[in-house]
């Protein structure tokens, strides 16, 4: 019997309707206090193409995405036969019979070849008790799946209930007609499947007490809002629309003086040209300002964020990385963007990015972000991916921010008063930032020049060499000091993995577990699907170091923990192996201790991946 | 029409200084790097006048604008005024972002034609449509100068270049464009015309929304030959006035002297009025944009460059106050006005257990 540990994927048609069920079932296991994990693999389409939920459950909380399901629900004829085949041996194919009829042979033939239970439902019978409506029986069709889970997994059914009612807002017939349909699903199970023997079954714990579940998008969307954000142009793109559009919520519940008037700002722009654009001129203003985009949206920005890097304007591109080259697939998920994000414009340019691995850290980076780009002057990129900011993803509930903002070197009127000569573009602290005034600053000494061409300390126009090095080398020491400031990594060792899926190890100090412990480097949403790599690994007999990159630039401890170990495998959800590249650009004195794993078909990295990258390349290395 | 502006007792408008106690070169920038002769020159100094006697203090200026010889202009007049010399075509959302973030600030923008009516097209556009509040000054030459002579998109067909190739496409008539896509304020002008050109300005910081002007300002080395339709020679034999102007300060004592019927009066938002007496044989009402349409697309085919102002509309709400902000710019709100409570975080957590 396999408690709280399963796998379910549920294979729908795009615009069915599936979402609210799916939330329904995922956030029941969740409220049981199941560790869960949920994933939404759907088409660039708004209706009609095929879409599958994947759900893992986990007592220890391994819940990254897994190669084969042990459950599936089979709701749309276009793919039934392909579906099949990604259940595991034994697993459990539960389909709508009222679609297969001519395949009904083909499922059969295939199923008794994988060892797999076929368990049809004729599931249109039970919608049409469920409501007289065409159009509800659509949408209600995946409430029956729903109750027929709930049946086999045992799930709890006050918390369903309270579920179904709490997504659908208590809007009561809405809710009616879902319980019955779900209630219908749970019936059937109960009086045809009872003599299937069902070994996944889940269990009430106290696991999740003190969790919440989140996608990433909105984690950010509350960071931007704790965070002091008060300017936000934006283009839609996805996957990162939802996350503007969860803090247009939020701003316009919790933004408003006392007579009712905005303390906050969001345009949509015509283009990403001009959303970068009005974030620049935001910035420069003295707005916490920032703009959520994709890829393409990125690639339009490269003009702004090279005059963004020169002219020292604060500000914070969000970016949602999916799948490219060009239009690529917008709808599926990787981590391609890293290289073009740290060098994003022509000439000398390098941004400070941050990589949230979770959605903690969705949140806290979404205010260390405006903190950051204000105490550098500089552009901040921050990178998730659709992956994490669009799935939902457990986590301890969030902290609330204390600490104030870091509004940087600032210069008011009584500041100007103390000073001899305010230049803008000089080192005063010898730290490689400047002191910048806000326009509007009622001061003789307060106006500067903005401009995109040669300028001086002073800010004034030239062509000269020394004073355009001297801009240019201070730019590079402010880089070193920004070493300083980023997130650090955060360093976890395999006998540590388990700890750390129920609580927070913020370990930021190197730790070597063995002289035989291999390195393993990653970044981003491949956070938990590493995790269970290791363990993956440790059953195999292979130790390993994990160092969670959070931050370009690197610090100087990631080359020690690089030196530490005789081999370190650098994850990256692209084609290239950015951060593998990144890495060997920066510490060119031990490219021979590092490799490269690399994930890129568009779906969420899983720990089979990795394990299977690394076993294949240790045998090789250790022959 | 005569309009006479005398001194009344307040506010204090002497000879030398002017309401915020300024004299004129307070609002002088650093020396001019543009060709000799330059039409741009003699905006800025027109821009000069104009703020000057409307008493903006240099201090509550923005300078805005893109890139090309008419975005140079900006560090030619008011020093102490804060100037952000952007990227080509990029004026337009740099300065809504900045003026939404900070609503105190007063925007004067400086753009070209390539600038605004080929590169920035987009962002021009979507600005008159967010009516954001501010003097648009398109320096229109019809070439790009610092790439040497090439036609810009507002280049008229068959005019021709310097080097002898005629322009074969119809050009982008910037105010007809503006009309067309709500623009509050739009008038034309030529740089060598103080007398049109001050008031214009000075009516255009008052505006409660996006003020458009286009200049006509020839081009001295790429754009000043027989064949060009963007001259000196070629605009003052082709320029048809559309009113004289005076623009009467709020406070000061008005004398003018109109026959009736022919001298229009605009009240614009800060009390100041704007008089605009007919010269010529066009009949406008400058509040009747359908007129204004009109009268632009029969004077172009009539081939005159029509000058002066065409339409102006103080009702329609300004981007900022689309958005509803605080009064106080969204550029000072501290911890306390921006983060919501501990309470409110508390319940925001509940939402996803």
């Amino acid at each position: 019997m396999n408690k709280n540990n399963f796998v379910i994927t549920i294979a729908t048609v795009n615009g069915s309707g599936s979402q609210s069920a799916n939330s329904i079932l995922l956030k029941t296991l969740f409220r049981m206090g199941v560790p869960v994990g949920g994933k939404n693999v759907f088409p660039s389409n708004i209706a009609g193409l095929p879409t599958w939920f994947w759900i893992r459950a986990e007592e220890n909380g391994y819940v990254a995405r897994r190669d084969k399901a042990d459950i599936f629900i089979a709701m749309n004829a276009q793919t039934l036969v392909e579906d099949m085949k990604t259940l595991k041996p034994g697993g459990f194919f539960i389909y709508n019979s009222d679609l297969a009829s001519s395949m009904q042979p083909t499922l059969e033939a295939q199923a008794k070849e994988m060892s797999l239970h076929l368990i049809p439902i004729s599931f249109k019978p039970l919608v049409d008790q469920s409501t007289d409506s065409v159009k509800i029986k659509k949408l209600v069709i995946n409430m029956v799946y729903v109750g027929v889970l709930a049946k086999l997994l045992k799930l709890d059914l006050d918390i369903l209930n309270k579920t179904i009612a709490d997504q659908f807002d208590n809007k009561e017939s809405v809710i009616l007609v879902n319980k019955k349909a779900a209630e219908l699903g749970y019936l059937y199970a109960e009086q045809q499947l009872s003599s299937v023997y069902f070994p996944f079954q889940s269990q009430l714990t106290e696991k999740n007490k003190d969790k919440i579940i989140m996608d990433g998008n909105t984690a950010g969307a509350l960071g931007w809002l704790f965070g002091g954000c008060t300017f936000t142009a934006w283009y839609p793109i996805t996957p990162s629309s939802s996350l503007v559009e969860k803090y247009i919520q939020l701003a316009q519940k919790y933004r408003k003086d006392e007579t009712g008037k905005n303390r906050f700002a969001v345009v949509q722009a015509e283009d990403e040209l001009a959303s970068i654009c009005m974030v620049l001129g935001a910035g420069w203003a003295g707005a916490r300002s920032v703009t959520a985009t994709s890829g393409p949206g990125l690639s339009l920005m490269a003009e702004s964020a090279g005059f963004a890097y020169f002219t020292e304007i604060p500000c914070v591109i969000w970016d949602v990385q999916r799948v490219g080259p060009s239009t690529g697939m917008p709808t599926r998920t990787a981590q391609g963007d890293l290289t073009s994000a740290v060098f994003l414009s022509h000439g000398d340019t390098k941004h400070p990015c941050l990589l949230p691995g979770n959605i903690k850290e969705c949140f806290e980076f979404g205010q260390e972000a405006f903190d950051l780009a204000e105490r550098l002057q500089q552009l901040v990129i921050v990178l998730s991916d659709l992956d994490l900011g669009m799935n939902l993803w457990m986590e301890k509930k969030f902290s609330y921010p204390e600490k104030p903002f870091d509004r940087g070197k600032i210069l008011s009127a009584a500041d100007l008063d103390k000073i001899s000569q305010f230049e803008r573009y000089g080192d005063p602290d010898q730290d490689g930032i400047p002191s910048r005034t806000l326009p509007g600053t009622w001061h003789e000494k307060a106006a500067y020049f903005t401009r995109g061409s040669g300028h001086n300390s002073k800010a004034n126009y030239t062509e000269k060499s020394d004073e355009y090095q001297f801009i240019v080398d201070r730019l590079a020491k402010k880089w070193e000091t920004a070493k300083t400031l980023v997130p650090k990594p955060i360093y976890i060792s395999s006998a540590e993995v388990e700890k750390s899926l129920d609580e927070d190890i913020n370990n930021t100090q190197l730790s070597v577990s063995s002289s035989q412990s291999i390195g393993l480097i990653a970044f981003g949403s491949s956070d938990l699907a590493v995790k269970e790599a290791m363990k993956l690994l440790t059953d195999k007999g292979i130790k390993s170091d994990y160092c969670r990159i959070r931050a370009v630039p690197f610090t100087s401890d990631i080359l020690d923990f690089l030196k530490n170990h005789p081999i370190t495998y650098v994850i990256d959800q692209n084609r290239d192996g950015q951060m593998y590249e990144l890495l060997k650009s920066e510490f060119n004195q031990i490219c021979h201790l590092i490799k490269s794993v690399k994930h890129y078909d568009g779906t969420p990295i899983t720990a089979d991946s990795i394990m299977n990258s690394i076993l294949t390349m240790e045998n090789k290395r250790c022959q | 029409m005569s309009v006479e502006q005398s001194s009344s007792q307040n506010p204090p408008l002497t000879a030398n200084v002017n309401k915020v106690n300024l004299t004129k070169k307070e609002y002088t920038g650093s020396p001019s790097t543009l060709c000799t002769g330059c039409g741009h020159d003699s905006i800025t100094a027109h821009i000069i006048t104009a703020t000057y006697q409307n008493g903006l203090h240099p201090f509550e200026v923005a300078k805005m604008s893109g890139i090309g010889c008419s975005s140079k202009t900006p560090a030619y007049f008011m020093s102490k005024s804060f100037g952000f010399n952007s990227m080509h075509g990029r004026m337009a959302p740099v300065t809504t972002g900045a003026k939404v973030a900070n609503g105190n600030l007063h925007m004067i923008g400086m753009s070209g034609d390539g600038d605004t009516a080929s590169i920035g097209l987009g962002g021009f556009a979507h600005l008159i449509r967010r009516n954001l509040q501010m003097t648009y000054i398109v320096a229109n030459n019809g070439v790009y100068g610092l790439t040497k002579g090439q036609f810009s998109a507002t280049a008229d067909k068959g005019a021709k270049q310097k080097n002898g190739a005629y322009n074969p496409f119809d050009t982008i008539d910037i105010c007809s464009l503006a009309l067309n896509l709500g623009c509050t304020f739009v008038a034309r002008s030529f740089s060598g015309d103080a007398k049109q050109l001050v008031p214009l300005i000075q009516a255009a910081q008052k505006h409660r929304g996006t003020a458009l002007i286009d200049v006509i300002s020839p081009c001295i080395t790429f754009n000043n030959h027989d064949g060009s339709t963007k001259s000196y020679t070629y605009v003052r034999e082709h320029d048809v006035s559309l009113q004289e102007l005076g623009l009467i300060q709020p406070m000061q004592e008005i004398k003018v002297d109109y026959p009736e019927g022919s001298t229009q009066k605009v009240v614009l938002p800060d009390g100041s009025e704007l008089y605009l007496k007919k010269l010529g044989n066009h009949e406008h009402t400058v509040t009747d944009k359908m007129a204004a349409m009109k009268l632009l697309h029969d004077s172009a085919k009539a081939g005159e460059i029509l000058t002066g102002m065409f339409y102006i509309d103080e009702t329609a709400s300004n981007l900022n106050e689309e958005l509803n902000l605080v009064d106080a710019g969204l550029v000072h709100l501290n911890e306390a006005q921006l983060r919501p409570s501990k309470d409110d975080f508390n319940k925001l957590m509940a939402e996803f257990n």
